[in-house]
């Protein structure tokens, strides 16, 4: 599915960024003298605009997965202390009941649950700093769970749509940007956010169910 | 109340968790700073191993926000849209929700802008904004970090969750505003 997505963004991108230009060019009117013309295709072309956008990206990458290194590191560091004291055992024992339903195949004191709870609950409080780290370290332990390495399992997936649809209490940038920009009750989105998330949680999760339940049914995983 | 509430919450729940688990490590006689360290350990790995997958994503994000698809898309699907209450003025940031944060950021700004912060398009534009999640950057890094390359269905679920928040975000802003 990945690869199609993938592809198409990049193939889409280049042929109407080509598209767009060749039309451009048809339809310019050529300046009095082409001696004196100074062009800047980089700038004025779009497919001068995807190449610096493609460099640029690739950058931005690495800068934001090496500026994950640290807390990244802070916060394995404190779940291992966390998980040597029993503290995730504690935890995922507390929320059996529920974890039980979504995740059935995972043994209910296996420190996948702990961690993914942690990564639920940060995400909850709105930090994000601390909750990509945790939720990484939920997926590394969900991957030891994992039968065929490479592959996404169906737990994954389900911690995975909760966590894309994550239900904030303060969606603290959004706010913040309100703020800034002189909102008289910045707040405001509070109420809607959450029940606007709540849906997206909701629905995610009954779809993901739902094609859990049918590939079973047609025995064995299969690859959608 | 509520705000005051929440500001405090998530200034002590840090330290808190820090207090606490270490706390209760270094009473149950664990050997914190070696634990601690053999842990972290663990984190460059990571940073690392995301790399790859956060390049190839955001490139193909890069490339395709840079080309004007989207505009296209926008004007093409407002018209339609707003037939069932769905204004195209928004259409901008429910596109660029999942695929970029920073992104959405600057969409959500800009519709701000136009219309107001407490216009009715700046409180749906916002509420997108704090419903949502950018769900082609967590699938990337989140499977990224375990090397997973098949991702199965996790991106149109993901994808799905989406529409269904972007869809709720406009219709409960409507009723609310």
């Amino acid at each position: 599915m990945l690869n199609h997505i993938w592809a198409w963004m990049i193939l889409i991108s280049i042929i109407v960024a080509g598209v767009n230009d060749f039309y451009q060019e048809l339809n310019r009117q050529p300046a009095a003298s082409a001696q004196t013309e100074q062009r800047n295709l980089n700038k004025e072309t779009r497919l001068g605009q995807i190449t610096s956008a493609a460099i640029e990206s690739a950058d931005t990458a690495v800068k934001i997965s090496f500026g994950l290194i640290g807390v990244m590191a802070m916060w394995l560091g404190v779940m291992r202390v966390a998980e040597k004291a029993g503290m995730i055992d504690i935890i995922s024992r507390i929320v059996r009941p529920v974890t039980k339903r979504l995740f059935p195949t995972i043994p209910s004191d296996h420190p996948a649950i702990g961690a993914m709870i942690m990564n639920i609950a940060a995400n909850m409080l709105g930090l994000s700093n601390a909750a990509t780290p945790l939720g990484l370290k939920a997926m590394e332990e969900l991957d030891r769970l994992n039968p065929k390495k490479g592959e996404a399992t169906d737990d994954m997936i389900t911690f995975l749509v909760i966590n894309t649809s994550a239900i904030t209490l303060v969606p603290a940038t959004a706010i913040a940007i309100r703020a800034s920009l002189g909102s008289i009750n910045p707040q405001k989105i509070v109420i809607p956010s959450i029940v606007a998330a709540s849906v997206a949680t909701l629905v995610g999760l009954t779809a993901v169910k739902l094609i859990q339940y049918f590939q079973k049914k047609k025995g064995g995983k299969q690859n959608v | 109340m509520f705000k005051v509430i929440m500001d405090w919450l998530s200034i002590i729940a840090i330290p808190a968790i820090l207090l606490f688990f270490l706390g209760f490590g270094y009473f149950k006689k664990v050997k914190v700073y070696e634990e601690f360290v053999e842990g972290a350990k663990e984190g460059f790995k990571v940073g690392v191993t995301i790399i790859p997958f956060l390049v190839a994503m955001l490139v193909a994000i890069g490339m395709f926000r840079a080309c004007g698809a989207l505009d296209f898309l926008t004007n093409i699907l407002g018209s339609v849209t707003s037939k069932i209450g769905i204004p195209g003025e928004v259409l901008p940031m429910a596109f660029m929700r999942p695929l970029s944060g920073s992104g959405s950021i600057s969409v959500m700004t800009e519709i701000m802008k136009t219309y107001g912060v407490d216009s009715l398009y700046g409180f749906i534009a916002s509420t997108m904004f704090g419903s949502t999640e950018t769900t082609f950057y967590v699938v990337a890094v989140y499977f990224g970090a375990v090397n997973i390359r098949n991702t199965r269905y996790a991106l149109p679920a993901g994808l799905l969750a989406d529409l269904a928040g972007l869809i709720t975000a406009v219709y409960i802003c409507k009723l609310l505003f």
